[in-house]
């Protein structure tokens, strides 16, 4: 059967259950589901954040992804893997991104979820302001994210 | 060439596109930051820190090395922050 891959960036919510039925149903060749879901949280250090608001490039975002996408699909015996990831305001206890990977064994799918989300965090063009009381600010990059990603590519 | 703007350059700049005709003295996206941080004091701010500026060349990541030459649309922006 066909790898099932799915990339979306979207303004709305989406329904992890229904995602991740969608990436397997009618098919007896999966043993083992991935999911990874990346939430706003209420506060960053010790300051309280009201919401954040999250910006891309559309075109490139899922560009970028694929690419990414088809990386996983080179390197990791997948049955399939899906992608969405959300733009505009988002409040905390809200989704902002979602990865499922799927495959025969546990051992692709665990691996392959984290180095998509790795390559994500590093290269998707997306960017987090976030408000609080003190006003509205771009959160930094961080070197750690960097690094991250960058140990996929070590031998 | 078309120019997009990301985030705080976004904001700094004061738009978010525009199209652009640089000279042809400016081979390099390096050469094309240096050029666009003469517009301006606006771009100035914007590029006053050209390490920290990331590029695309048609929606693909490019180093500061890489070549304009036959660019549709160029876009610069801060290390990502999604995920």
């Amino acid at each position: 059967m066909t790898a099932n891959v799915t990339i979306r960036i979207q303004e709305a919510d989406f329904d992890i259950a229904r995602e991740i039925s969608l990436l397997t149903r009618g098919r007896s060749d999966i043993g083992a589901v991935v999911s990874f879901s990346g939430i706003c949280r209420g506060n960053e250090g010790s300051e309280k954040i009201a919401a954040l608001t999250l910006e891309h490039y559309p075109g490139m975002a899922e560009a970028e992804i694929a690419r990414h996408a088809e990386t996983a699909m080179s390197r990791w015996p997948l049955t399939g893997l899906s992608v969405i990831h959300r733009f505009g305001r988002i409040t905390p206890g809200e989704n902002i991104v979602l990865v499922l990977t799927a495959s025969q064994h546990r051992q692709a799918a665990f691996e392959a979820a984290e180095f998509l989300m790795d390559y994500l965090k590093a290269n998707a063009p997306f960017w987090k302001r976030e408000e609080s009381a003190a006003g509205a600010s771009w959160i930094e990059a961080r070197d750690h994210d960097d690094a991250a990603a960058a140990r996929w590519t070590k031998s | 060439m078309k120019v997009k703007y990301f985030a705080w350059v976004r904001e700094r700049v004061g738009k978010a596109e525009e199209m652009i005709e640089p000279p042809a003295s400016v081979r390099t996206v390096d050469d094309l930051i240096a050029w666009l941080a003469k517009r301006g004091e606006t771009y100035a701010h914007a590029f006053e820190t050209p390490r920290v500026i990331r590029a695309a060349i048609d929606h693909a990541h490019v180093k500061p090395d890489a070549t304009i030459a036959g660019a549709r649309e160029i876009a610069f922006f801060p290390p990502m922050t999604g995920g």
